[in-house]
This record gives C-alpha cells, structure tokens and sequence, in this order.
C-alpha cells in the first residue's frame, strides 16, 4: 500500500511537491484551515502539556509521548507536534495525501510515520498512543460512536484525546455551510452535512459513551474584525473542541 | 581567509541554526538576545571585523532610549551592564529658534513626573551600549558570532534559509534576518525595493563638555536650517545631533575644533555655559528609507533594513527595538506551538504587528522635519501655537510623553520588560 521511494516516477514526486506547496501555502485552497491552525495548536498543546506536567517553553516539551493524528492531510498538525519532540504518526483515509505529508515533512526536517489507515484498522492492529489528534473528522463518520470507541482503543491509560467539530444549530447551518462553503468558498460546496454536525452536549456524551472522561470544552470563535481565530470560554455555537481523559 | 576565530566556529557547527541574523549592530545582537530566550539558536553575522565593532571611536552617536527600550535591555540582561554609564533624561524641552535669537516665545516641556513610570528614557552612548551587547552574546551559548565575513549569496529551499558567505562556507536557518543597516543586502538580495527620500541634509554628531549642568534635560531646538538636538550623557556632557544642508555640512566638518564650536554656538545658546569637544566629530547623512515589505520567503527585516527613519525624534533605535521585541515575541509564540518559525503566515503576524507603527513613525518625523525646517513666517507662528496648545492641554501632553517613551499602544512583552 505504502510507496517505496524508489519506485516513484520523478513526475508523481513532482505532482506531490506541488501539492504539498499547496496544502503549505496560507493563501491557497487551505486558507481557513492556516488560519484556524494556530488557535488549534495554542489549544492542542496546552492540553497536552498540561495532560502530562510539560513546559512548553522548555526544549522538545512533547518528547517520549506517542501522537497519533487522524485525517493529517498535509500534516498541518503533524509537523508542529512532531517539532516538539513527539513521535507522531499521520493517518489520513486518503491515500493521495500520504506522499503529499511524506514530502513536506522530509523538506522539514522532520521524521513522521504517515500511514494510509483508518483509526479503526490501528485500533484493531493494537496500536497505543499517548494523544489521539481527532480534529474536525467526526462529523464526516457513518457512526461516531464505533469511531470515537476505536480512538478511545488507541489510547493508553491516561491518554488524551483532542476532539473537534462542529455545533449543530441555526447559526452553524450559516456559517459553516451558507458562509464558509457558498458564500466565502472557503471549502468546496458539500464539504459539510449539516445533519451529521454534534452538539456539545451530544459530543460529551458520545465520549462517555465510548469510555473517555470528558474534561474541558472551548470554542473556536473566528472575529471578523481581527480576520482572525481564538479560543472562547463560552462560544462553542459553531466550532468548537473538547479534551478528554482515557480512565486508568 | 583572516579570521581563525570564526573558522572554528563554523568547523564546530554541526546542527544548522534557527536563526541567521544578517548584521551584528545593534538589533541584530538584541534580536538573537531574545530569540535565545525562547530556546532558538542564531548565528550573527558581520562584514566587520570583531575589533572594529569593539572599537569605542568607531561610533560616535548616542542613543535616546526609550523607557521601553531600557525594559528590553533590561529583560535581556544587557541594562546592568550600561546603566552605569547611561544618563536618564528627566525632562525633554522643545522649543523653536533662529540662529543667534535664542529660542523662540513658545516652547514644549515634557516633564518625565507627568508619567509615573520613572524617566522618559536614558541616553546611551553607542561606545557603552554596543560592546555590552557583544559581551551578552559571547556569553549566550545560543547564539554564535561570525565577524569579518560577509553575505555574498543567499537563498531559499523548501523548509530552509541559506546563505554562502564570503570565505566560501554556507549556513543554513530556517528564517534569515536582515539586520543590516539602511542600505540592507539581505533586502536586496531578495529583491525587495525602498522607498527613499534625501533631506538633503547632514547630520553633524559629537560629544562635548560643557560648564554648567545639564540637569538631564534633552533639548530639541528647530532651527530653519534643520532641528539640533542636545541630549544629555553622564556629567557635564551632552551629544548633539546638529542638522544642517549637505554642502554646509561638509564646511562646518571640515573647520578646525574653536571654529566649529564657534559655529555651533550662536545656534546652541548659552544655556549650558561654555561648550568644548569631548570626543571625535562624525557626520551621518540624512535620508528616510523604507523597505517595500518587511518579510520576504523565510525572511524577516528588522531596525533600519526595514525603516530608516529620519533621527530627529530619536525614534530610530527605539523602532528597531520594538520590531526585535514583536517578532521575537512572534517567533516565541510559533515555537510553543511547534510551527514552522519561517512559515509565511507566522512572519504575517510579525509584518502586521509592526507595519501600521513603523509606516506612521516615517511620516510623522518626515512630516515634522519639513514643518520645523522652514523659515515661512506663517508655518512658524503655526508652530509655535501647536506647541503653545500642546502644552496646555495636560492629556495631550501626556499622551506624547508616553508615546515618546514607547509605552503606548500594543507594546510586544520584551518592552515591558517581561523576559519571553
């Protein structure tokens, strides 16, 4: 399944340099997900910092923890993880994008094992992790549960789990669908059913329900004076993610 | 190849840097200062050689330090290492003057009581400031000091900053920094333009002794030909900033020392007693300079690369500061988060953290240069009441004192004092 360097023909490498220069670019076609990164990394780490008594401001704070990152893509949250020292593993359902990662991460200098598989399949390889990445991908599962039960599986005993998506009322209907996708174009028209979107409320339940202890809720509010994301206590009507503890 | 020192360096180096900072003046060592506090490790890199930059004749200007500015050296452990030598300046008086009249009937006073925060700032004298900076980096185990090599190349790969210096050898970053002065090659080699104005005008520089004391007062004078600053140092001294057209300039640099102070003195007054030379005379030409944009691809300009401005509010070096202060800050933030330092969106946060400052900063001392370097009677009785009003109106006045001391608006944590 995994292309061995060798075998690649120099035009597949060039296509996915492109690509990668896409996926990297903040003005291109991933524009609202570079604009919504940092905000998502300043909450990600924090709570993995926090999870496990690092300073974030010491050298390589996240070394020694296992990170596994589902839907990578291009490897937005991937790269800053494995930066601060963790050993990440990207695991994305495309598989276009795994050469795409595989690309940017070696221009970067850094060593991520990125992986065309679902969480279900490492769950049921007996994969474990310290920190399971789940941002923005329940939403677009058959049966959240089943899912969220095979991100709990890849934790270890007192891992963390970073879960983000979307609220479903009025307003997200506007802004992630009316405004993001037809009116902005920020993301191709039929990125988002509305009807799959997950309340708060639901979406601690769904994590009780698959044996994770929910701690910390905060949503992602985007200002459109400042152009610009951040974290809100209160907020959680259209994007927002929660943080939730595997029990010992 | 004259420089064994730097050869081991580089033979030693065997990781690649975070930061490859072009220029080892002022905000380039000051810059890898606060860099280093948030972990990052830089290689700085001057032309020069390391005795020329320690050598106290080779600059003789003073700097007027913002309150801001002195936080900042203070948070990055250099202020401890000046403060004995630095002259606070308690009170900054402004006032309008021609040649041999004195100055005129209105004036500006700023007191530094009106704000709460101690004096509005000290003056530094670039022998003192410059080599405390060097000692600070010979004792930082993140950055690296390369002297006596310049940039001939530099480029750009994915994921890295290159640069090839003049002994042939190369360093790689992941962001490149042009710290290098008004005539920045680190912009230019990546194609960035300037805007540039000449004043037409020279800026005479020195030191000198005078007879009474000077009770740390900082005295603008705005005289028709260009402003003289006469900013107070330790003792009965002061630097001044003596602006005059080029060509004039040229004259008055060239007159033995009693007829230069005997052409200085009608303009200076006597409000200081008798004045003799204290040091080397130096002449700066005076032009505005700025750069098109202040990041390129994984590259980002600070201090005077960026903004050279005209000297006559003594903002240069405090600009300079706070853009070392933003992006530090900036690169700090990115690093806790594990981005990419040299990504564009990150040097974006830098760019529009400091653009709307540096751009209102070049006008504002533009703009005033022309108002106050012109005889037109009406432009000078328009003046006079400007300063008249601002100093009956104790907010306004207050508000310039703070602006003037770099603690208003969205001020970066290193300004505060806050170490990153």
């Amino acid at each position: 399944m995994q292309p061995s360097e060798t075998t690649v023909d120099p035009a597949e490498i060039a296509k996915f340099e492109a690509m990668a220069a896409e996926w990297w670019d903040p003005q291109g076609k991933f524009k609202p997900l570079h604009m919504l990164n940092p905000c998502r990394l300043s909450y990600i780490t924090s709570q993995i910092a926090a999870q496990f008594e690092r300073d974030l401001a010491g050298p390589a704070p996240f070394s020694g923890l296992r990170i596994l990152d589902i839907g990578c893509g291009g490897g937005l949250l991937s790269e800053p993880m494995a930066r601060l020292g963790a050993k990440v593993v990207g695991a994305d359902a495309a598989a276009r994008n795994i050469p795409v990662a595989r690309i940017h991460a070696e221009q970067s200098g850094l060593d991520i094992d990125y992986r065309h598989v679902t969480a279900e399949a490492l769950a049921a390889d007996g994969e474990e992790f310290d920190a399971v990445l789940n941002m923005e991908v329940v939403e677009h599962v058959a049966d959240p549960l089943a899912y969220l039960t095979a991100c709990r599986q890849l934790l270890k005993a007192g891992g963390i789990q970073l879960c983000s998506t979307l609220n479903r009322n009025p307003k997200s209907y506007l802004m992630a669908i009316v405004g993001a996708e037809h009116v902005m174009r920020w993301l191709p028209k039929g990125t988002h059913e509305w009807s799959k979107f997950i309340t708060p409320d639901e979406l601690f339940e769904l994590l009780s329900q698959s044996g994770m202890h929910p701690v910390d809720r905060k949503g992602f509010v985007f200002n459109p004076l400042l152009w610009s994301w951040s974290l809100s206590d209160r907020d959680l009507s259209v994007n927002y993610v929660t943080a939730s503890v595997k029990p010992a | 190849m004259d420089n064994p020192e730097a050869i081991a360096i580089l033979q030693a180096m065997t990781d690649d840097f975070d930061l490859l900072i072009v220029g080892g003046g002022l905000t380039g060592p000051a810059l890898a200062l606060a860099a280093a506090q948030a972990g990052l490790r830089s290689a700085v890199i001057d032309a020069l050689p390391a005795a020329t930059l320690q050598d106290p004749g080779f600059d003789g200007r003073s700097y007027a330090l913002a309150l801001a500015s002195q936080r900042m050296l203070k948070a990055l452990g250099v202020w401890d290492d000046v403060a004995g030598e630095a002259q606070p300046i308690l009170d900054i008086s402004v006032s309008d003057g021609q040649v041999g009249q004195g100055p005129g009937p209105f004036g500006l006073a700023f007191d530094h009581a009106e704000i709460e925060d101690g004096p509005m700032g000290f003056m530094s004298e670039d022998r003192h400031l410059r080599p405390a900076l060097l000692r600070a980096m010979a004792a930082e185990p993140r950055v690296s000091v390369l002297n006596g090599l310049a940039v001939t190349d530099q480029a750009v790969t994915p994921g890295q900053a290159r640069v090839t210096l003049s002994d042939g050898s190369k360093l790689a970053g992941r962001l490149l920094i042009g710290a290098d002065g008004r005539r920045s090659g680190t912009a230019r080699r990546a194609g960035i333009g300037r805007l540039e104005w000449s004043y037409g005008q020279t800026a005479l520089v020195c030191a000198l002794s005078h007879e009474l004391p000077h009770n740390g007062i900082a005295r603008q004078i705005f005289l028709p030909q260009g402003p003289l600053a006469i900013l107070p140092l330790t003792g009965k001294r002061c630097s001044i900033v003596w602006s005059e057209d080029t060509k004039l300039a040229a004259e008055i640099q060239a007159m033995t020392p009693d007829a230069y102070l005997a052409a200085l003195a009608p303009r200076f007054g006597d409000v200081l007693g008798g004045l003799s030379l204290a040091g080397d005379r130096f002449t700066y030409p005076l032009n505005l300079t700025l750069a098109r944009q202040m990041t390129g691809e994984r590259l980002a300009l600070v201090g005077d690369a960026s903004h050279g401005v005209h000297p006559i509010a003594g903002q240069g070096l405090n600009a300079g500061f706070r853009d070392v202060g933003a992006l530090a800050q900036v690169l700090a933030e990115a690093t806790r988060r594990g981005e990419d330092i040299g990504a564009p969106d990150v040097l974006t946060r830098y760019a529009q953290w400091r653009r709307a400052d540096t751009t209102s900063l070049a006008l504002a001392t533009d703009a005033f240069n022309r108002l106050f370097s012109n005889d037109n009677p009406l432009l000078r009785a328009g003046r006079g009441l400007g300063m008249g009003l601002v100093n009956a109106l104790p907010p306004l006045r207050r508000t310039l004192i703070r602006e003037a001391a770099g603690i208003a608006g969205d001020v970066p944590d290193l300004l505060r004092g806050k170490p990153l």
